[in-house]
């Protein structure tokens, strides 16, 4: 099973949650996998001190032009949408940044002059933490291939185990790489104006994947009840509301997951375990 | 000799566009004539507005631009195609042509800004 912990608004307490709830699955015996998908800037390890044991580089193929072959007829450059190669007076020249990797610029080529060579984007490294697997995506600085980062994270999970995503924020292309195909979508929200704008938008995104989203209220108490009635109006479950309690933003400052600084919030993600059936 | 600027309007009076792979449009300027036309740019570019951009310049045959600013991918687009960069420059396309034919610009040598400066705001 795979539960994505996402949100709109950044800081709403994406990691909160998904630290605890990968926690507290492992605690009550369940091989859990905290896996961190905000690889742009990775923070879980932060909280849940893994011990690394594995370290590897990712790679994407982008294209390489075979001086002898080209005749600079500029086909590739027609092609490609993103113009990652284009062709200036018969001379091929690439855009490793701009390239998505799809390949079509090597299988348009009518003289077999492209070959594609790996370019490294990052890294996946993974460990352990009190019992529970842990793995995290880190993306090179400079690199914009985020959501193939999270792709090749979330293709090389073990599926006998129950994963939790700590997912970028935002609706963008990253979030969507991270919540595509989850079996749940867990977003959290503050009840404020900004927090429910922002929830709207990553709900809708989240419906257009056919994911069923359900929303946990972090800082309940907060802002006003807008979120909960928007939440009613649209059949979204509320799963769990989060106090807006000052220990809670001491045990982050000091990196401590939440169920270890305060226990009796161990409760609140045993009630969303078992909502889950996990 | 032909140079290529950047428009805000399709016309020798309009203001230069600051920006160059999201320019406006390209007016190609005939420096002894001042005769002119319009060159529209792809403004729907997905990504690598600077080198489809650049690319269109190339087409034109011109072997200078004048424009405000160029990214690193148009300006290794534009200099694989051979033409000539000049960036900062402001007020009309007449006026800014009228500075090149003075002849007291520089080309530049390195881009001026980096990639997707001119998908923002426009101030």
């Amino acid at each position: 099973m795979t539960i994505a912990v996402a949100s709109g608004k950044g800081g709403t307490g994406k990691t909160t949650v998904a630290t605890s709830l990968a926690a507290f699955l492992a605690r009550r015996g369940r091989r859990a996998q905290y896996v961190d998908c905000d690889v742009e800037e990775p923070n879980g390890h932060i909280f849940l001190k893994p011990d690394i044991t594995d370290s590897r580089p990712v790679t994407v193929p982008v294209p390489q032009v075979g001086t002898g072959k080209c005749d600079g007829c500029g086909r590739c450059g027609q092609f490609c949408r993103f113009n990652a190669i284009v062709a200036i007076n018969r001379t091929v020249i690439t855009f490793d940044q701009l390239c998505h990797s799809c390949g079509g610029c090597v299988r348009v080529c009518p003289h077999g002059a492209i070959r594609e060579r790996p370019v490294e984007i990052g890294r996946i490294e993974s460990g352990t933490a009190d019992g529970l697997q842990f793995t995290q995506g880190r993306l090179n600085i400079g690199s914009v291939r985020t959501p193939s980062l999270i792709r090749t994270l979330r293709h090389g999970l073990d599926p006998a185990l129950v994963a939790v995503l700590d997912a970028p924020p935002g609706t963008s292309c990253p979030v969507v790489a991270c919540v595509r195909d989850v079996d749940y979508v867990l977003l959290v929200t503050e009840p404020t104006p900004f927090g429910l704008h922002d929830l709207k938008l990553a709900a809708a995104m989240v419906q257009q994947l056919r994911r069923p989203p359900a929303v946990i209220v972090n800082r309940s108490g907060l802002g006003d009840q807008r979120t909960h009635a928007w939440c009613r109006e649209h059949s979204i479950e509320i799963l769990a509301e989060i106090p807006d309690d000052r220990r809670i933003a001491e045990a982050y400052s000091r990196d401590r997951i939440l169920i270890d600084a305060v226990p009796e919030y161990e409760a609140l993600f045993a009630r969303i375990a078992e909502r889950l059936s996990v | 000799m032909r140079v290529v600027v950047t428009a805000q309007q399709p016309r020798l009076d309009s203001l230069v566009d600051a920006r160059f792979g999201r320019a406006a449009c390209f007016v190609v300027v005939d420096t002894d004539t001042m005769e002119h036309r319009v060159v529209e740019n792809n403004l729907i570019a997905p990504g690598g507005a600077g080198i489809g951009a650049g690319k269109t310049v190339i087409d034109t045959g011109a072997k200078v631009l004048l424009t405000g600013n160029c990214g690193p991918n148009a300006f290794r687009t534009l200099r694989a195609g051979g033409v000539e960069i000049y960036t900062g420059l402001t007020g009309t396309v007449r006026q800014a042509v009228e500075q090149y034919k003075v002849g007291r610009l520089t080309p530049a040598v390195d881009p001026s800004v980096q990639t997707h400066a001119g998908t923002g705001p426009q101030s």
